[in-house]
């Protein structure tokens, strides 16, 4: 019951001293109507992942190759990357919408928040009556908390927890299969990220839709997510429930994370962070990505590069990770 | 790629102004019987109506246009740098007063005032002219400067000059400044450019020493000549084409420098993404 | 409103600063105006021009604060003086008369150059990479290019070579002035080469300015969001992208508005227009120093108002100054 297929997706940055892999190889499967948490530090592309799935790159971002497949809720399947013109244009926000990191930057500023909604409607559905789109953009926004007479307000009128909220409406505007959120609490404060969780877990009960939700918070991931993929260094090394990534993760990597940040809830635990800085694409080291920073590193992780099996990544114990 | 191409042509037109009179020896202003020949052998840009030979006019009057353009360019910088690291620096009552001075001179249309005070001179020399175009020259580098002293005041180690008891003349000169130098000279090439316009529009009006020979004053006595009635566009068209040259390359100088600041306003060639 | 309350106090002030600079320069500048102009006519000057002068700048035996009021007062009253040059004519009627001529030249012009060369920068950020990059070398070109020097070649090139256009007047000697069709056709006729001048001469700035800050838009959020949102690329380049980044565009046409009408002084002379830049230049040759005073101080508060219509522009398109 897979919502999007990605199959061993590339895309590079093109520059003057050559092709920087940012997305290299990675192949997901999103379900329908779950949520799959992303996590990964800065520069681990996991935006970038977002951004192709959505064909929102710019140059000198480029696919270089791989699939992404959607499935229709009535079975049909549509080759995502293939889109053209119209066919992108209408298979956009109808089918996938994104919800990103800052509604402040994300929101048009001179436009109400109400026209931001009415426009989608306004484009793809031709034949709705403007009474129609005003109806529907009130809805909506009671829907996520937000009074009915804030629909003429603009961006900077509202609170920051408003505007996110705001910029999840507008998502949420044609009943999309698949919403990309790309770091959508990371702004905002921590009460204020707890209330815009539960109104996202409260909306995808209702409304049935897939999430990819992208963090470098992996404990934030861990409440929320039913499926959890680790990137580094452009790939994907390791994914799985979220219970049993939190449980037994066998990526060395994930075990930095998780030690990494605080919990929310429960006792804190030691805070081990990972040694080392992320590394530079540009010149990524042989073998696998992780090693120089890796405690349990073995002679051959710095020559070969470990593949994607059984859900991670990684030589030790012949392939089966940490433990 | 752009400052390489601007660099060369400021390159070509300063060596012309400093070496050009060496090389040729002529009087720009000596008359001949050949009046108002076109481009030949013996004058490559052709005559005046006059007989004067307008390459060599070219090249002495680049030394009065630019000479200008850079003096003015040099006083009217020296003010914007005291006005807008000052205003900067200070702060509060002093930042207040020298803004509103500097955003009236930016709003005050500059050519009017500078032909007002040009017809007040009593003689109108090299030196007098560049002053006047400083006057209304040096708002946009103060504006510009200011805000970039704004920024650079709160820096760490502007913090400490102050915290070790520098005075302010100390910590704006000796630690301030040299941190805007890129910003001084952005702002210096833009002001050269306005300068050298202004000095154009001034003799072209008769308005600045017209007994010296200047790209502006060939103009000015292209037009009064008639030139463009009998067809002598060699004679007016170089004098408009340096100056306009000059401009492309301080402007593609200016630009190459943003673009190394900003790199999203280069131009790319975008590649077509995988089909 | 706050905005708008500062702004107009601001232009308050640099219209009184203009007055008080108009009053200054004549007492600043070496020599006295009056002696400068019977010493160079050589007394061959009639007593009353000598009165009326110096009754023009209130050079009286007076003390400096004295001849300010009564500067001040003069100027309330609409008294510029007399002119020298069309002596006994007001300056304000010599103003009057030529001012109409100039507005509607260099407002017609201006506008055009401002709407062509905004819509160009934003076509040349938007296709960015396209044959359309071609322009901005002719742009750079045009950029430093002197306005009277355009309109010589424009004269040459289309007046006196190819006689499509009349290379001076404002309009034919045949029509009499009035609201006939005849007179209104030769008005446009003859002010066709001056208009493509002022437009060829200050549309480059605009281009350059707009395409750069259109650049920089294009990269927000808000535009990618638009675009995932699957509007149409006319949507969004013009409603988000360029919606936005007209706004510090229009500071930067304010700002230019005193350079574009110092250029259409200049442009002004080449086609012996009977504007208020011919007037300035006739003043300055016959040492009329009140006309100079009197177009100088027109000319700034002109270029004032056109700047305070400029806010009202701003203000009406960005909403966050409406607070």
């Amino acid at each position: 019951m897979n919502v999007l297929e990605i199959r061993d997706l590339g895309v590079d940055y093109q520059s003057n001293s050559g092709a920087v892999h940012a997305v290299d190889g990675v192949s997901l499967d999103l379900r329908r109507g779950e949520i799959l948490g992303l996590a990964g530090e800065s520069g681990s592309g996991k935006s970038t992942l977002a951004h192709a799935i959505g064909r929102l790159l710019r140059p000198p971002a480029a696919i270089t190759g791989g699939t992404v497949t959607y499935h229709r809720a009535d079975g049909g399947a549509v080759d995502v990357l293939g889109l053209r013109g119209e066919e992108l244009r209408a298979f956009r926000w109808a089918e996938l919408a994104v919800v990103f990191q800052s509604a402040m930057n994300s929101l048009n500023p001179v436009s109400t928040v109400g026209a931001q909604i009415e426009d989608v409607l306004r484009i793809h559905r031709p034949t709705m009556k403007r009474n129609a789109r005003v109806e529907r953009s009130v809805e909506l926004l009671q829907r996520v908390g937000i009074s009915a007479d804030r629909r003429r307000s603009y961006p900077h009128e509202l609170s920051g927890g408003m505007r996110q909220r705001a910029a999840i409406a507008i998502a949420l505007a044609l009943n999309p299969e698949i919403v990309i959120m790309d770091e959508p609490t990371t702004a905002l404060d921590v009460v204020v990220q707890r209330d815009i969780l539960h109104e996202i877990s409260a909306l995808r009960e209702e409304y049935g839709f897939a999430v990819v939700f992208i963090t470098h918070d992996l404990s934030l991931l861990m409440e929320i997510s039913d499926r959890i993929a680790i990137m580094y260094a452009g790939r994907v090394v390791e994914t799985g429930a979220a219970r049993a990534l939190h449980d037994t993760p066998r990526h060395p990597y994930t075990l930095g994370l998780l030690r990494s940040f605080p919990r929310l809830h429960g006792p804190r635990e030691e805070l081990l962070g990972i040694p080392g800085t992320p590394p530079d694409l540009r010149a990524l080291p042989p073998g696998c990505a992780f090693h120089p920073r890796c405690g349990q590193a073995l002679p051959d992780c710095r020559e070969i590069s470990p593949s994607l099996r059984d859900g991670v990544s990684c030589l030790l114990n012949e392939g089966k990770g940490v433990r | 790629m752009k400052i390489r191409i601007g660099a060369g042509i400021l390159v070509f037109f300063a060596l012309m102004a400093l070496a050009g009179p060496l090389l040729i020896s002529a009087d720009p202003a000596a008359t001949s019987d050949a009046g108002l020949q076109g481009p030949s052998g013996a004058h490559w840009l052709g005559t005046t109506q006059t007989g004067q030979d307008i390459l060599t006019q070219i090249v002495y009057g680049s030394r009065v246009s630019l000479g200008v353009g850079v003096l003015s360019a040099v006083i009217a910088t020296a003010f914007a740098i005291a006005v807008g690291l000052v205003g900067g620096y200070f702060g509060g009552a002093v930042d207040e007063v020298l803004s509103v001075l500097t955003n009236i001179f930016l709003v005050l249309p500059a050519l009017p005032l500078i032909i007002v005070l040009a017809g007040y001179l009593p003689q109108r020399g090299v030196a007098s002219v560049a002053v006047v175009i400083a006057v209304t020259g040096w708002a946009w580098g103060a504006r510009v400067l200011r805000a970039q002293t704004l920024s650079v005041r709160r820096r760490d180690f502007v913090e400490a000059a102050r915290a070790s008891g520098e005075g302010p003349i100390r910590v704006i000169f000796f630690e301030i400044l040299p941190v805007l130098l890129p910003v001084i000279a952005t702002s210096f090439l833009a002001t050269v450019v306005g300068a050298i316009l202004a000095e154009a529009g001034l003799s072209f009006l008769g308005l600045a020493d017209l007994s010296t020979v200047s790209w502006g004053s060939m103009l000015y006595f292209a037009q009064n000549g008639q030139a463009l009635l009998i067809g002598a566009w060699w004679w007016f068209v170089p004098p408009g084409l340096c100056i306009a040259l000059i401009g492309t390359g301080l402007a593609l100088v200016n630009f190459g420098l943003d673009e190394i600041a900003n790199p999203r306003l280069r131009t790319i060639k975008v590649r077509k993404a995988r089909a | 409103m706050r905005f708008l309350a500062r702004r107009l106090g601001f232009y308050l002030l640099t219209a009184w600063a203009a007055v008080t600079l108009n009053f200054l320069i004549p007492r600043l500048m070496p020599g006295d105006p009056v002696d400068l102009l019977v010493a160079r006519l050589k007394g061959n000057v009639d007593p009353a021009a000598v009165e009326a002068m110096k009754k023009a700048f209130g050079i009286s035996d007076a003390g400096l604060w004295t001849q300010y009021v009564d500067y001040l007062g003069n100027l309330f009253r609409g008294e510029l003086g007399r002119s020298i040059t069309f002596f006994p004519t007001e300056v304000s009627t010599v103003i009057a008369d030529s001012l109409p001529w100039t507005i509607g030249l260099v407002g017609v012009a201006t506008l055009i150059s401002y709407v062509v060369g905004t819509s160009l920068g934003v076509l040349m950020a938007w296709k960015r990479g396209t044959w359309l990059d071609g322009v901005l070398p002719a742009a750079t070109f045009l950029h430093a290019v002197p306005y009277f020097w355009v309109a010589l070649v424009l004269v040459f090139v289309f007046g006196s070579t190819l006689q499509w256009f009349p290379g001076s007047r404002a309009y034919g000697l045949e029509v009499t002035p009035g609201v006939t069709g005849d007179f209104l056709a030769s008005v446009a006729y003859h002010a066709t080469l001056p208009a493509v001048t002022i437009v060829v001469a200050s549309m480059a700035d605009r281009i350059l300015g707009m395409r750069n800050v259109m650049v920089t838009t294009l990269g927000e959020d808000y535009v990618v969001m638009a675009e995932a949102k699957g509007l149409t690329s006319r949507r969004v380049m013009w409603a988000y992208a360029a919606r936005n980044a007209i706004l510090p565009n229009i500071t930067s046409f304010a700002l230019s508005l005193g350079f574009v009408v110092g250029g259409s002084v200049l442009t002004e002379i080449v086609f012996s227009y009977p504007g208020i830049g011919s007037m300035l230049l006739k003043g300055v040759e016959n040492e009329d120093f009140p006309l100079m005073q009197g177009i100088f101080l027109v000319i700034s508060l002109a270029v004032l108002v056109a700047n305070l219509l400029a806010d009202l522009a701003y203000v009406l398109l960005d909403p966050r100054t409406r607070q």
